[in-house]
């Protein structure tokens, strides 16, 4: 029973949004919208979820010392710090600032702002250096194909360069290549993509995919 | 002598002032206003709106655009509720469907419509349109063409289950990510090390993300099997519990509850970037010896990808998004591309049902070959009755 019983769940409530696609009326709306507000209320459930593992799985490393445990305390007294200054107080606007805590210049948004953000920058900025050492090893002219790729990538990238004489020929071959095979390979992925999601969809309504769904 | 000099001056000047006043007045003249303005409720809607279309003013090439007035009443005030362009004959009057918002547009109520014509300061109204009200519908005629094809597709699908469930064997393609699944277990195994499994940053609601609970249940199990530690950090707490869920049944499945730990499936951050900066500090602190990314992958793919080779870990990735999957490609050692992601659960699984569902999948694509093939001959013949069979509107 406790497995039957989301099985139906999932099932009518599968059946229902595929039929609501297909009905633009008002009660159909309002049922969608019931369950996306219900999408959100489980989501802030599911945050104190989140607060709780975090905390445990960290905590317990703290406890037991592992190697770099001192990262885990860190990481424990970052989220103290800003569910403090966030939710409780911040010393510009005392105790439960609500709302006001995301307006800049509080100790909330400052934070935020000056070290949260420049330490994600930076690691947004590897992506450059990871682009070229993964475009090395792609490019590595090994086999035929592999040649035939870098002679595309060189073609492509070539096509932003002025390069006088060749420059009307390199722009026309890179702009087929871009809206012929690419565009066609694309629209194959795309396809697939689609009968792949519904495809799945229909094996989780119909409850022929249980895999993700626990056990008794 | 003087005198008589200036009066052809004066007389030339008038006549100067004159004919500029007269092709000012010529300009300043009203438009001539659009005509047949007629109302009908807006198909395949809520029935809050209403559809206007006009045939445009004769002096479409000198008005600046035109204004749409609605009344009650044809004799009652009418207020602009929307502009278009000079070269539009269509506008859609859309209004909020509560009560309370002040864009309320009620259904069932007639409504009068008149088109403005606008110059520079001057402008002309057509007549007043027949009353028309709006009313919602019970189904979107412009979907019909998606609700056939998924008819079609769920029907492959359950004959395929059907012959499936009847223990008709059925011939999959083999996948090359797939094959390499249990070799990258046995690897970690032999290691001693870790698999890392990465759900990406999708939320439980999307497929992608649930294509990648399947794919973790069938490479939990195993992982069980082997005794190999699976660590999954999340990065949504949702999914967390999902994951949580899906390999203690996997762990139960084996025949191994007690070498489940929920310690190794937790939640990391929801931010993107710091979730990397976690994901990429454990391949180089456990040095896990595999690494699965399976799900929904944005910018961070290529940064967890690459760290995971400097670690030297066997890598299986797939995603049915389309930019990321050149990264993938270039730095993971196997890549399910877009619907390999779907499918893999079956191939992992071997159970026949899911076969059945897998082998519709391949049906359907071969229809969808025929109708290209059939497209591109009827389109290059000038036959659009072909093409327009699949025209569909998602408004």
């Amino acid at each position: 029973m406790r497995r039957q019983l989301p099985i139906l769940v999932v099932f009518i409530s599968g059946i229902f949004m595929a039929i609501q696609y297909f009905v633009p009326s008002e009660p159909a709306e309002f049922v969608q919208e019931y369950a996306m507000d219900w999408v959100i209320v489980i989501g802030v459930f599911a945050m104190g979820l989140g607060l709780w593992s975090l905390t445990k799985v960290n905590w317990i490393k703290v406890q037991r010392q592992t190697p770099g445990w001192g990262y885990n305390l860190v990481t424990i007294l970052g989220m103290v710090f800003m569910l403090v200054v966030g939710l409780i107080w911040d010393p510009g606007l005392g105790f439960f600032p609500g709302e006001k805590s995301q307006v800049s210049g509080t100790w909330f948004m400052n934070f935020f702002w000056y070290i949260y953000l420049p330490i994600q920058t930076v690691m947004f900025s590897l992506l450059a250096f990871y682009i070229a050492s993964a475009a090395y090893r792609a490019f590595r002219a090994r086999t035929i194909l592999a040649s035939i790729l870098l002679v595309t990538a060189i073609v492509i990238m070539l096509r932003l360069i002025p390069l006088g004489a060749v420059s009307g020929i390199n722009q026309w071959l890179a702009n087929w290549i871009l809206i012929v095979p690419n565009m066609a390979a694309k629209r194959a992925i795309w396809m697939g993509v689609g009968l792949g999601m519904v495809a799945m969809a229909l094996k989780i309504v119909l409850g022929i995919e249980r895999s993700y769904m626990g056990r008794d | 002598m003087k005198k008589r000099r200036s009066y052809p001056l004066i007389l030339f000047l008038l006549l100067g002032f004159l004919l500029i006043w007269v092709i000012a007045f010529a300009q300043e003249e009203s438009p001539l206003p659009p005509s047949q303005v007629k109302v009908k409720d807006t198909p395949n809607d809520n029935g809050h709106s209403l559809t206007i279309t006009w045939k445009s003013s004769p002096d479409s090439a000198k008005i600046l655009g035109y204004e749409i007035l609605r009344s009650d009443s044809p004799d009652g005030e009418f207020k602009v509720v929307g502009q278009a362009l000079a070269t539009d004959t269509l506008y859609k009057d859309k209004g909020d469907k509560e009560k309370e918002s002040p864009n309320y547009f009620p259904s069932h109520k007639n409504f009068y419509y008149k088109v403005r014509a606008k110059t520079d300061g001057l402008s002309s109204e057509s007549e007043i349109s027949l009353p028309a009200y709006a009313f919602q519908q019970w189904y979107h005629a412009g979907k019909t063409p998606v609700l056939v094809a998924v008819l079609i597709f769920s029907t492959l699908t359950l004959i395929f289950i059907s012959k499936a469930k009847k223990g008709k064997e059925l011939y999959v393609r083999p996948l090359a990510g797939i094959g390499a699944v249990d070799e990258a277990i046995g690897r970690a195994t032999e290691m001693g090390r870790p698999i890392l499994f990465i759900l990406g940053l999708g939320t439980a609601a999307d497929i992608a993300t649930i294509a990648g609970f399947t794919i973790l249940s069938r490479v939990a199990k195993r992982t069980a099997e082997y005794k190999t530690r699976i660590i999954v950090p999340c990065n949504d707490p949702i999914v967390m519990a999902v994951a949580q869920e899906t390999v203690k049944a996997a762990y139960m499945d084996a025949g191994r509850p007690e070498a489940y730990e929920e310690k190794n499936i937790f939640f990391l951050t929801s931010m993107q970037f710091a979730y990397v900066a976690g994901v990429n500090g454990i391949m180089l602190r456990e040095r896990t010896a595999t690494n699965f990314y399976m799900g929904l992958f944005y910018a961070e793919s290529l940064i967890l990808a690459e760290t995971g080779s400097i670690a030297g870990s066997i890598q299986i990735s797939g995603t049915d998004q389309m930019s990321q999957l050149p990264f993938f490609v270039a730095a993971t050692d196997y890549t399910l591309i877009g619907e390999e992601l779907y499918a893999a659960s079956a191939y992992l699984g071997r159970e026949p049902l899911l076969l059945g569902a897998l082998k519709a999948q391949d049906w359907a694509k071969g229809i969808l070959l025929i109708c290209l093939i059939l497209g591109t001959i009827f389109t290059s013949l000038h036959l659009d009755f072909f093409a327009n069979l699949f025209k569909f509107s998602l408004e």
